[in-house]
């Protein structure tokens, strides 16, 4: 009873109030992940789609037949679109967010469960509603994703920009909303429910950026919100917010005045913190990792929250880097370029401090591991391209090039995603109850890794080269089809990487059922969800409430009976 | 260098005291069989905080739009020059001026309300002691005029948006006129929200659900419904001194 008054609502009893409509942070975070793998799927098959146009551009496919150029814009703005948000702001935050952050606290629940269900299906419901845009009149959008108007703006400017276009904001919209509950949720329970003992300074440095990552949440997406909501009226109610005086296929259109950079500046506003969303808790993760298996605490903690809280702040003020060729002033653009620099600060102090995480430790190379080790491998690759990005000289020359290609996919895609393999690898004991084949594991990982460099460092000297990005097709091209096998080598390792993709999920769903038991604590590790029992009974701790003693990664404490000491644990251990 | 003392109790020997939970953070409320209404209500209220902070960031997204549209130069043919398209909007200012002032009369009554559950909240485990009686009290219906006059002030804006398209101002007839519908409609909507949320405290309080849980309701109602307020008069600052 204890427990069920702690919790605030009673162990469900039915199939739907367990499995569908439930209250559980558990089963939410269970439902994100699963909603997040069937997008990311979704978008891996439309950038195969992509990739293999790219080179045999008339080829007639399997269930899509030719791509025309305008059906390559439409797979574009749909894969960046699903990706973005429905994978790498949805898993890692949603996903893993939900299930571990109130165990990790020590809570019984999020704080409000309620919101938490409504903000899941709300998320669900902006699924449904992207998908749609495929199937309705004209097809999906083919403005991109980040939706610049005039294209974006006006229904006749191209055979998505009919009802697809307008369901593609409405997706978003909703969006906005289910991850403004969720923001919510998650810094209320990050402030309020953590257990007896644990002060900020001893949370795991994944609660740290799932917290951080609510707050640039809670202050990002409202503003997309606002734009979506003017692009809306845009199109449907003749209003001029975004749309100057424009003639499309010779018709004058009845706007005038609006400014496309309005759009611009809204839409980036948002969407440079959205790069943070993204990828905040792949640092979280990647940083609970690298102690775990090097059994060592983490270098510098204190650094890490500092540097991490460091980059939400900056990430909010160098939206103008996303638009230095929008004829922007040269001071304000000087200004963008030395504010987005200084986050190279704060980032090399966080890489600096993983590599001394790992320095001398007795590392375990376990799956997680690599995919942790993976990630600052590509957090480092793609992370140096951005100054060369950030300097509005160079930017000139390298602005929708594929270099921006390679440069985003290695730090905020691929990377976001190493993230949360590493965070599928490592959690998943404690959310099934099994564990996961490692043979399998390790196949996917050097593959994954090794495919993804082939696909995305290849980008970098296409881009130099003067590639241009959202080309359908480079074949009519002289100077462009001189590049052709470079791209030709990209998508065969395309190809190689998502069939090595069947390799995770066969091992994913295999090991859910036949993987071996897992104990309670299966790599000796020291925060809360590791104390309790796997998977987690309904409140968590069993009707205990958890007392916190120690810092997260009290690893290799000499004395101690074992290498590591739990959160838990209340003996002392002294200075460090 | 950390050395482990299985012994000690928790961080007390030859350094800092033991760290006391931070505010908010702490189990010192949970885990107990008595809900504990007071960490309920410090909870919602931050997470109403949270919600305030969106509302705000919605607005000023909006207002930073306005600002950018209204010094945005125009093309125009005929004078072969860059004009200023902003426009004019002949505002009902006696009709919003009245709905400004039913609103915040709302806001007063709604702290009453706020004070009256909060009143009887604090007093109702010394009415449960037997033989205490604290009279009779009575309770004046403040929330029911509250939501009265929530109505009146939704009604009102209705009749202003009426009387724009009377006066020949829709949404599409210029800049200004957009900005003018879509900032008023925008805080109607966060207004409707309030409402939901004070029938829903009403019907709470017909229901007999237990006064804490009202209580709650009522606070964070009533604190969203002043901002609500202080929101409206922004928007109608905005209207009236950045035309």
């Amino acid at each position: 009873m204890v427990a069920q008054d702690a919790h605030g609502h009673a162990a469900p009893q039915g199939f739907i109030r367990k499995y569908i409509f439930s209250l559980d942070h558990k089963v939410i975070g269970i439902q994100y992940f699963f909603l997040a793998l069937t997008a990311v799927f979704v978008g891996m098959f439309l950038s195969l789609l992509m990739r293999i146009h790219m080179i045999w551009p008339n080829a007639a496919l399997p269930l899509v037949g030719e791509i025309k150029p305008e059906t390559y814009l439409s797979l574009l703005t749909m894969h960046g679109t699903i990706m973005v948000f429905f994978v790498l702001t949805t898993a890692p935050q949603g996903g893993f967010g939900n299930y571990f952050l109130p165990i990790q606290i020590g809570a019984p629940d999020m704080a409000f469960p309620v919101l938490n269900m409504l903000s899941f299906w709300t998320t669900f419901v902006g699924f449904v509603v992207i998908i749609c845009a495929f199937f309705v009149t004209g097809g999906a959008p083919l403005h991109g994703w980040t939706g610049y108007p005039p294209l974006s703006a006006l229904s006749n400017t191209g055979p998505g920009e009919q009802l697809g276009a307008d369901l593609w904001i409405t997706s978003i919209a909703i969006f906005c909303i289910a991850s403004l509950m969720g923001a919510l949720n998650f810094i209320t329970t990050t402030l309020d429910l953590r257990a007896k003992g644990m002060t900020l300074m001893r949370m795991p440095l994944t609660c740290w950026s799932w917290f951080i990552t609510a707050i640039l949440g809670l202050l990002a997406f409202g503003v997309l919100l606002s734009a979506g909501i003017l692009l809306l009226m845009d199109r449907n109610l003749g209003t001029s917010f975004y749309v100057p005086l424009v003639v499309v296929n010779g018709q004058v259109m009845g706007h005038k005045g609006g400014s496309p950079l309005l759009w611009q500046h809204l839409f980036w506003f948002f969407g440079h913190p959205e790069v943070y969303i993204a990828i905040l808790p792949g640092m979280g993760v990647a940083s609970q990792i690298l102690s775990t298996f090097s059994r060592k605490p983490i270098f510098g903690y204190k650094a890490m929250v500092y540097a991490m809280l460091a980059i939400g702040f900056f990430g909010f003020m160098v939206w103008g880097h996303h638009m230095f060729m929008s004829g922007m002033s040269p001071y304000s653009a000087f200004a963008f370029s030395i504010l987005t620099m200084c986050i190279g600060v704060p980032s090399a102090i966080k890489t600096f401090n993983w590599l001394g995480t790992m320095w001398k430790g007795h590392i375990r190379f376990h799956t997680p591991m690599l995919y942790a080790i993976g990630f600052v491998s590509l957090f480092v690759s793609g992370g140096l391209s951005g100054p060369f990005l950030a300097q509005p000289v160079l930017d000139i020359q390298l602005h929708d090039t594929y270099f921006v290609v390679g440069h985003f996919h290695l730090i905020m895609g691929v990377a976001a995603i190493f993230g949360i393999f590493a965070a599928t690898y490592y959690w998943f004991p404690k959310m099934f109850g099994r564990m996961m084949n490692e043979s399998l594991g390790r196949i996917h990982f050097f593959i994954t890794l090794a495919g993804t460099y082939a696909i995305f460092m290849p980008m970098h000297y296409l881009g130099m080269a003067g590639q241009t990005r959202r080309y359908s097709q480079f074949t009519e091209v002289a100077y462009q089809a001189k590049l052709l096998p470079l791209q030709t080598f990209m998508t065969y390792a395309a190809i190689i990487t998502i069939a090595a993709q069947f390799v995770f999920v066969i091992n994913l769903f295999w090991s859910m059922f036949k993987g071996p038991k897992a104990s309670d604590n299966p790599w000796e590790a020291t925060t809360l969800e590791w104390t309790t029992a796997t998977p987690p009974p309904h409140d968590n701790f069993g009707g205990v409430t958890p007392v916190v003693h120690h810092g997260p990664y009290e690893y290799g404490v000499p004395g101690a009976p074992k290498d590591y000491v739990m959160q838990t644990d209340p003996a002392t251990v002294a200075a460090h | 260098m950390a050395t482990y003392i299985p012994t000690r109790p928790i961080d007390n020997i030859g350094q800092k005291p033991p760290a006391p939970p931070e505010r908010g953070g702490g189990g010192d409320d949970r885990g107990g069989d008595i809900p504990n209404y007071g960490a309920r209500l410090r909870r919602a209220r931050l997470g109403l905080i949270c919600a305030i902070a969106t509302v705000c960031m919605v607005f000023i997204a909006l207002t930073s739009a306005y600002i950018v549209r209204q010094g945005l130069p125009t093309y125009d043919g005929a004078s072969n020059s860059y004009v200023r398209d902003w426009g004019f909007v002949e505002m009902p200012w006696t009709l919003l001026g009245i709905n400004t002032l039913i609103l915040l009369l709302s806001s007063v009554t709604m702290e009453f309300a706020r004070r009256s559950v909060a009143r009887q909240a604090a007093l109702a485990p010394v009415k449960s002691i037997p033989g205490i009686s604290l009279g009779n009290e009575k309770h004046f219906p403040w929330l029911g005029i509250t939501v009265v006059m929530g109505f009146a002030f939704l009604v009102g804006q209705w009749m202003a948006w009426s009387e724009l398209h009377g006066r020949g101002f829709f949404v599409n007839t210029n800049p200004n006129s957009s900005f003018v519908f879509l900032l008023t409609i925008a805080h109607a909507v966060h207004l409707t929200g309030g409402m939901i949320a004070l029938l829903w405290a009403a019907t709470a309080s017909l229901l007999h659900k237990p006064i804490e849980s009202r209580r709650i309701t009522v606070d964070i109602t009533a604190w969203y419904w002043h901002f609500m307020a202080v929101l409206w008069i922004y928007v109608f600052a905005l209207l009236g001194f950045a035309k």
